[in-house]
């Protein structure tokens, strides 16, 4: 259940030509506030309990459910091979068979990772300061850079991009750039989702919810 | 009475044919209908393979993140279908191999006598763990020399060194 404290989900803008090819595409994301660095023992707890659930047989069948599907279908429909570069939930239970189990690495990581592990959707973080006005969706142009200054790498015209009229912010699933990182001693934080084709409303929001609601612990 | 007219005269002359805006789009939106079906159909024979694996998944990408070309979703289509196919000839060889365990499994359990020491193994039947049938002489050699044998399970898997 939401409660009364939670910030208000932001719509973001998704460019046309995105648009026309994916109407279900939308990008949603809230501004929250860090209630402290350390990582929150009762999230750290929920990420254990959650590890302890996952089994082998699981990561193979994991391909198969709703959202996890949707997101394989939709990495194979922008040129990305999901078996080269892994969906966000495949890889983080892969990291859970490998490891044994979900390491705490601090507030913020600990709050995307349980937000993910809860609805296979994965939530990015920018920092507040540069993303100060809800991020959409684009596909870059030429001789645009993923960040600020001339050591920020290129982007290949037509990549897709989160980004807001300062220029792009993020890759779609990929890198976020190096001046719109949450910093190690970051407050605020903008958390952002894209909803693809297939993946339900209710399971973006919940993921944005959840975040922050383990950001929000004190 | 009518004039019949040939399909090419339904075309106005000097006009490409070419699809239009609209057409490309829905071209490219039925083929990302198939690359749905296909990936999910692919993602299906992965689960069914498991635990021998031996599906191949993988399908060369486009660079993405991005909007893909009429031509490169057509490609990517070819490629999962390719990878479908052969998918669906390691499941089908695969079960033939487990319907030959089964039918094997019968026999010894039918008549020990006749296939004596004969081993049929869990994985052979497509299921999980490391146990084995096994047709056995009943109390050892005693069994072995009066013709007593039954066919025994054998559970759990070597402990790990």
């Amino acid at each position: 259940m939401r409660t009364a404290g939670e910030a208000p989900l932001e719509h973001g803008r998704v460019a046309g030509e995105l648009a026309v090819e994916f109407p279900d595409l939308d990008i949603v994301s809230v501004e929250v506030e860090i209630a402290g660095r350390r990582a929150d023992p009762g999230v750290a707890e929920r990420l254990a309990v959650l590890a302890d659930r996952f089994r082998g047989r699981r990561a193979v069948e994991l391909r198969r459910e709703p959202v996890p599907a949707a997101y394989r279908v939709f990495f194979r429909h922008v040129g990305i091979d999901p078996e080269v570069r892994r969906t966000p939930i495949e890889e983080a239970a892969v990291v859970r068979l490998v490891e044994g189990g979900h390491r705490s690495a601090g507030r913020l990581d600990d709050a995307l990772l349980l937000a993910l592990l809860e609805t296979a959707v994965p939530v990015t973080a920018l920092d507040a300061v540069r993303a100060d006005r809800p991020p959409g969706l684009r596909p870059a142009v030429r001789g645009e850079r993923l960040g600020r200054g001339a050591a920020a790498p290129r982007l290949p015209a037509g990549r897709i991009v989160l980004a807001d009229r300062g220029g792009p912010l993020a890759e779609l699933f990929g890198t976020v750039a190096q001046d719109a990182a949450p910093g190690r001693g970051a407050s605020r934080v903008r958390l952002v989702a894209v909803r693809i084709p297939g993946v339900p409303a209710i399971h973006v929001e919940e993921a944005l919810w959840t975040c922050q609601e383990a950001l929000s612990l004190a | 009475m009518h004039e019949q007219r040939g399909v090419g005269t339904l075309r106005p002359a000097g006009r490409p044919l070419r699809p239009s805006g609209g057409d490309q789009l829905a071209a490219r939106r039925a083929l990302r209908a198939q690359v749905d079906r296909l990936e999910r159909e692919l993602a299906a024979a992965v689960a069914a393979s498991f635990p021998d694996g031996g599906v191949e998944t993988a399908v060369p990408a486009a660079g993405g993140p991005r909007v893909l070309t009429l031509g490169e979703l057509e490609r990517l289509r070819d490629a999962l279908a390719g990878r479908v196919a052969d998918a669906r000839g390691v499941l089908a060889e695969r079960e033939e191999r487990r319907a030959a365990a089964r039918l094997r499994l019968e026999r010894m359990l039918l008549a020990p006598g006749k296939h004596r020491f004969a081993r049929v193994t869990r994985r052979e039947l497509g299921e999980d763990g490391c146990g084995a049938w096994h047709v056995r002489p009943r109390l050892g050699i005693i069994g072995m020399l009066m013709g007593w044998w039954h066919v025994k399970l054998s559970s759990g898997c070597p402990l790990a060194t």
